[in-house]
């Protein structure tokens, strides 16, 4: 046990090289081409994360969160996926105009992610212990005797109980919890500054959701990471982000700290989502629906995508896009880190 | 109950499959009769005593012998009144869905009974078994999958005349089918469409209006809305509720999201690796959990109130499910739990309003099958 709490020490880290954020996505397109025709599916993404940092990005299937994270881990299959415009900053650099070796280089040293089902994204046919020491053996070159090593006390660092014993298991053989954890290991081997979490507690169980992402958010602490949490879930967001981007038919709709966009959402579909989750006092009574479906990317709807189903929408709403524009307090003093893409921003949040 | 005891003698208690298949005319017509009656508003509609379901693990290709048994449903008892709603939660692999398709009929019991208007329905057949079939119907959670995609919308909704044809003869199975469309609000021209033709939320609508095609009374929901995008999963709920209140109707609501089964049910039952854990209306079960299951299954939900994160007491429990093929010998959840006593492991605890709030009238006196319960409120804990 001492081996590993003097190796598995982190080294502290700077915030960035710069100062500046760990990341930061400035006007972000992605676009698949169909047979149908060309599907838009990111239209204009910016966003930034910190070291240390939580950003929740929030939004439905379709919303297009997580082909910003494949695009920012460089994992989209290009074609059919093409990037037209934008830039993807890491620690100032673009990786856009990378090497396909420089972006291998970042790729799982600086920044890993995890991924939503844990039994298909690891090999059946690999043991844990393998798939895990690949990460060692592949970055730095280390032989297949140290990379188990390494392997098993990642195992210890993310709590599987026996890691020793349990390393030349195969994925079947663990359950849903500790699954995921091998994945949060993975992500974990190389001590990266940036972590993209793709949905990784839908499909475990509460009790051990609440497991899972009290063991990231302890890890996170301790490596000073930076966290990018894509989910749909307002109720684990509302446990561990800092701050929270809402996505909506490719599009950041509202962006603001943790607690004001519970508190005083600036956008009616933010408003929507948090009114139609089922309260006490309300019991009995119909719950709040956002009306209609999300959109077809296809076939996207003129102007704001959501006047279809807001019920503020008015003729401007459907003739121009509204451009994310930061949110002040009523007697226009700034409201740090607050913006919403609507039209009527004022109104929906000063009442 | 005192003809529920009556017919206890009646047919002995054996559940043996193979004996049901004989019953005399004169009895099957009694049986249809009793089903077809109309039970009071709040009048137990089924009761579900004991309930058992074991699937054998076998080893060997040719000579199968059996190894032991995966231990799904074991034990469990609960009744459902005429008109609420009840709500099953539990963790993946709890017996939850095997409950269900228990009840449906999917499958036969090991062991217990489930009474639909005190006819015992795992030992019916013939005419009786069709006419309890057509009064309790089922909503999947998978819409994608639960509707054949060869088939046309009119074609999905309107199979179940095929078979119940009394319920609307041939000419006007159209027109029904097309009410049926406009009752769960879609356009009831869509009726020659396919499935892949609409998004989740309208096919899980689709799925709703063939539960609804029999005039059923009892409708249970297995996830009806865990695939559904946030937004969507608001409007299925409305219209569950609308069309409870118009057509009268009995749910069993099976999901994991405890936020909206609080909000669907009148009373909510727990369940833990086959067990029922704790039962009794949302309040005593939400505000005044006994069961130390229950109340970590509570506080480990996530509350969408980032204030709450900084003073929420949480119980974080280790571990996780052991398997149902070889439970822990007494409370199926002693390994988990941070009360665990040697009384634990020897005894099992039987569901029933613990002896310390027998006779009072707090909301904490519910059944609970824990040695040691007492009350803890996890949900406003500060």
């Amino acid at each position: 046990m001492t081996v590993i709490e003097e190796t598995s020490v982190p080294s502290p880290r700077d915030g960035g090289a710069d100062g500046g954020p760990l990341l930061e996505v400035r006007d972000l397109h992605v676009e698949f081409k169909t047979r149908e025709g060309l599907v838009k599916a990111v239209n204009g993404v910016n966003y930034s994360v910190s070291a240390g940092e939580t950003l929740a990005v929030l939004g439905e299937s379709g919303s297009g969160k997580s082909v910003t994270a494949q695009a920012v881990m460089g994992i989209l299959d290009m074609p059919p996926a093409r990037i037209p415009q934008g830039e993807i900053l890491f620690r100032g650099q673009d990786m856009l105009k990378m090497s396909a070796e420089e972006r291998r280089r970042i790729r799982g040293q600086r920044i890993a992610m995890i991924f939503q089902d844990a039994l298909s994204s690891l090999n059946p046919v690999l043991s844990v212990g393998y798939q895990l020491g690949e990460m060692f053996r592949v970055h730095q070159g280390m032989s297949k005797k140290d990379a188990k090593a390494k392997a098993i006390e990642l195992m210890d660092r993310v709590k599987i109980p026996a890691a020793a014993a349990r390393v030349n298991d195969y994925p079947h053989q663990f359950s849903g919890g500790m699954r995921q954890r091998i994945m949060i290991a993975m992500a974990l081997a190389l001590e990266p500054d940036l972590i993209i979490a793709d949905e990784p507690t839908t499909a475990l169980d509460v009790t051990v959701q609440a497991q899972v992402m009290e063991l990231l958010a302890e890890l996170q602490r301790e490596y000073n990471m930076g966290l990018i949490l894509i989910t749909h879930d307002l109720g684990v967001v509302a446990d561990v982000a800092d701050k929270i981007a809402v996505m909506y038919a490719g599009r950041i709709v509202e962006r603001a700290p943790v607690h004001q966009l519970y508190k005083r959402p600036a956008h009616p579909y933010t408003r929507g989502l948090l009114d139609s989750i089922p309260r006490l006092d309300h019991k009995g009574q119909e719950l709040y629906a956002i009306k209609g479906l999300p959109p077809n990317l296809l076939r996207m709807p003129s102007g704001c995508a959501f006047n279809p189903r807001c019920p503020k929408a008015q003729d401007i709403c459907r003739e121009e896009i509204p451009a994310l524009v930061p949110v002040t307090e009523q007697d226009g003093s700034e409201l740090v880190g607050r913006a919403s893409a609507c039209h009527f921003w004022k109104e929906t949040i000063h009442g | 109950m005192a003809e529920l005891s009556k017919n206890d003698e009646q047919q002995d208690a054996t559940p043996n499959v193979s004996e049901v298949e004989v019953v005399d005319a004169h009895s099957e017509t009694e049986a249809v009769a009793a089903i077809e009656a109309p039970v009071e508003r709040g009048e137990p509609i089924l009761q579900v005593r004991n309930l058992q379901k074991h699937f054998p693990l076998t080893q060997g290709i040719l000579f199968k012998r059996q190894i032991g048994a995966v231990k799904a449903v074991d034990g469990v008892s609960f009744d459902l009144h005429q008109g609420e709603t009840l709500g099953i939660v539990g963790e993946s692999g709890c017996g939850k869905s095997t409950v269900a398709k228990l009840l449906m009929n999917l499958e036969r019991p090991t062991a217990g009974e489930i009474f639909y208007k005190g006819q015992d329905i795992t030992k019916l057949s013939g005419r009786a078994l069709k006419a309890v079939r057509r009064n309790i119907q089922m909503v999947f959670q998978d819409p994608y999958t639960s509707l054949n995609p060869r088939m046309t919308v009119g074609d999905i909704i309107g199979e179940p005349f095929d078979i119940h044809p009394e319920v609307a003869p041939k000419g006007d199975r159209r027109r029904k089918v097309q009410e049926l469309l406009d009752v769960v609000g879609l356009n009831p021209e869509y009726i020659n469409r396919y499935p892949h033709q609409f998004s989740g939320g309208q096919r899980q609508r689709i799925g709703i209006a063939r539960g609804l095609a029999l005039n059923p009374e009892i409708i249970i929901c297995d996830e009806p809305v865990s695939a559904l995008d946030v937004s969507v999963q608001a409007q299925v709920i409305n219209l569950m509720e609308k069309l409870q209140d118009e057509f009268n109707l009995s749910y069993i609501f099976i999901a994991h999201d405890l936020s909206i089964v609080r909000h669907i049910s009148d009373r909510v039952g727990v369940m833990y690796l086959g067990k029922m854990a704790e039962i009794g209306t949302d309040t005593q079960i939400y505000d005044h959990p006994t069961h130390p299951y229950t109340q970590a299954l509570l506080s480990a939900v996530p509350v969408p109130d980032p204030d709450a994160r900084e003073h929420r007491e949480r119980i974080i429990l280790t571990g996780d499910v052991p398997s149902p093929a070889n439970p822990p010998s007494g409370c199926r959840f002693r390994t988990r739990c941070w009360k665990a006593q040697d009384k634990c492991a020897e005894e099992v605890p039987l569901l029933a309003v613990p002896e310390r709030f027998q006779g009072s009238d707090t909301p904490a006196a519910h059944e609970s099958a824990c040695h040691f319960a007492e009350e803890k409120d996890v949900v406003h804990a500060a």
